[in-house]
């Protein structure tokens, strides 16, 4: 099991002082944070990407690899990759070189990008976003899968014995989540390439990633790639903490009060009821997480978004302080009680090349009886 | 199959409403018209005022609240929907519109559908053919030809062949097509696929 953060890398002026930090700030708060989440013990980091403001994670390799060079166990995700404007020809290469130079700790988290205009200015129409996600993964899977690939599709130009370099790490391309709020499709095809799925179970109450966890558990199965427990689950959520927790909730209330997505909306009080996020003790946060697994299966990695809406750099170490070292190493021990020995752990470089060296190469098949 | 679901929208705002008398009145004359060939009806209503916040909350958040969803579940589930607004600057409420924003697009598909509305005079009436019908048609609703708009002078009548003759009039083609509806029975998968869906897409196998 996981345990990790993801940011959305969004810029936004802090309630409580008005003060916004400049771009710059900003990028760099995120190394700090990344190196952060290294130190207090947990296991991956992963960031978003998006190309308006008030975001600043255009290029997601480029800050993943500076983040790599200066860390040493962390795994480097993303949360997420755009899978429908980037093409996928550019993120087999910078993803497989981000996989060298980090010594094998990436994965990506496929996303299709919910903004409008955004798709335009790639040459993409939202309105294609599904089709998007599915022919452009279909791409990137054979490219970091086959050495030379021909290709024709609808949405770029055809490939013609096209080699993506550097080639994956140890021949073994980078393990791939799939997120989704609502497109069965998108479970559907993550069960179909035997991919992780990804909850990002922030928003919406849990009732409704259950019903699609189960199917993609369902789908896992479908396409043999094990049982349905088996199938490689991730999770979002979301939490603030205080030793107190009145002081919590008197703390965050501002910065939900105000807080892009759900701003002006629900209560706190509702929405900590409706959503699993938790706003209180590091107890509290521990007993709503420990029961997650009720709800979705024994999964393979918890990942918290703790630096948004505004919440100044040092409140953000102070709660990975909180997260690292009372809530994560309780939520380790309550989740392996009773797991499964047949549910894996989440796929990780190594796993996957001792996984490819029990597979028989079809390539030497052919060869014998050539 | 001899029950049938209604859904009973009412978008008044005051205590006791007209919008919400109303919406009862062409409910009982629909149930009336139903019961009389044997058909049980169930009427389900709903005060929008009563889940005001959390309509509101929906639109900005892009979810609904257990009680919301539950409300949701109960209208796109129906047999049949009464829907009734008070017109409010030439046009069905803004907390009316706000309620149907968050349905999903495709849920009301084939509905049938009567529409009413009430308003301080009759001037307003054709406010249900230009803006309330379009609405409906857009959804895809099926919307009975009979609108019912209720104006101030309408409740002091004691003409009976005017608001209890459309009332009347207008139940009997909703209670018409109520009657041949499953939709209450009918089995939804939220995780259908679209047809040909394939999960390589249509050029990736090759």
């Amino acid at each position: 099991m996981q345990f990790g953060i993801f940011t959305v890398s969004d810029v936004t002026t802090d309630p409580t002082t008005g003060a916004t930090p400049t771009e710059n700030e900003r990028i760099k708060a995120i190394v700090t944070i990344a190196k952060k989440a290294e130190e207090v013990g947990l296991d991956v980091f992963a960031l978003g990407e998006h190309h308006n403001p008030p975001f600043f994670s255009s290029s997601p390799t480029t800050t993943l690899a500076y983040i790599a060079a200066q860390t040493t166990t962390l795994q480097l995700s993303t949360s997420t990759t755009l899978i429908t404007t980037n093409d996928p020809v550019k993120i087999a290469e910078d993803y497989a070189m981000l996989q060298h130079l980090a010594d094998g700790r990436v994965d990506l988290m496929m996303g299709r990008g919910n903004t409008g205009p955004v798709y335009p200015w790639f040459g993409k129409d939202i309105r294609d976003g599904i089709e998007l996600a599915i022919e452009n993964y279909a791409l990137l899977h054979r490219l970091w899968t086959e050495e030379f690939v021909d290709w024709s599709g609808k949405y770029r130009t055809p490939l013609q014995g096209f080699q993506s370099t550097p080639r994956p790490l140890d021949g073994v391309a980078p393990f791939v989540w799939h997120g989704s709020i609502r497109s069965p499709e998108i479970a559907e095809q993550a069960a179909y390439y035997g991919d992780g799925f990804f909850a990002n179970n922030i928003f919406w109450p849990k009732e409704h990633y259950m019903r699609l966890i189960g199917y993609y558990r369902q789908r896992f199965e479908h396409y043999g790639h094990g049982t349905a427990e088996q199938a490689i689950v991730g999770l979002g959520g979301q939490a603030f903490m205080a030793k107190k927790s009145q002081d919590a909730v008197s703390q965050f209330r501002p910065y939900f009060n105000e807080a892009p997505v759900y701003g002006h909306g629900p209560s706190l009080e509702d929405f900590t009821e409706q959503t699993p996020l938790t706003v209180g003790s590091p107890q509290q946060v521990i007993d709503r997480y420990a029961a997650m697994r009720d709800h979705y299966g024994d999964y393979q990695r918890q990942l918290f978004l703790m630096d948004h809406a505004g919440l100044p750099l040092k409140t953000v170490l102070e709660q990975l302080d909180f997260l690292g070292e009372e809530v994560v190493p309780v939520l380790r021990k309550e989740m392996a009680k009773n797991r499964p020995e047949t549910v894996p752990d989440a796929p990780t470089h190594a796993s996957r090349v001792a996984a490819a060296a029990l597979r028989v190469e079809p390539v030497e098949t052919e060869a014998v009886s050539s | 199959m001899t029950a049938r679901r209604i859904a009973v929208v009412s978008a008044g705002l005051s205590q006791p409403s007209s919008t919400r008398l109303l919406a009862e009145r062409i409910a009982a004359a629909t149930q009336h018209r139903l019961q009389a060939e044997g058909i049980e009806v169930e009427l389900d209503f709903v005060d929008i005022r009563d889940i005001a916040q959390d309509v509101t909350d929906n639109l900005l958040t892009g979810f609904a609240s257990p009680r919301l969803e539950a409300v949701i579940d109960s209208v796109t589930g129906a047999d049949g929907l009464i829907a009734v607004s008070p017109i409010f600057t030439t046009s069905y409420s803004g907390l009316f519109k706000s309620f149907v924003d968050i349905l999903d697009p495709d849920s009301l598909t084939g509905m049938p559908v009567l529409i009413g509305a009430t308003g301080g005079t009759e001037r307003h009436s054709l406010a249900l053919d230009y803006a309330m019908r379009p609405l409906f048609s857009y959804l895809h609703a099926v919307v009975v030809p009979t609108a019912v708009y209720a104006a101030s002078s309408d409740w002091g009548s004691d003409d009976a062949g005017t608001l209890a003759g459309r009332i009347d009039r207008a139940a009997g083609e909703l209670a018409a097509l109520v009657r041949e509806s499953d939709r209450s029975s009918q089995v939804r998968d939220p995780f259908a696929l679209p047809a040909g869906f394939s999960p390589v897409g249509a050029f990736g196998a090759q």
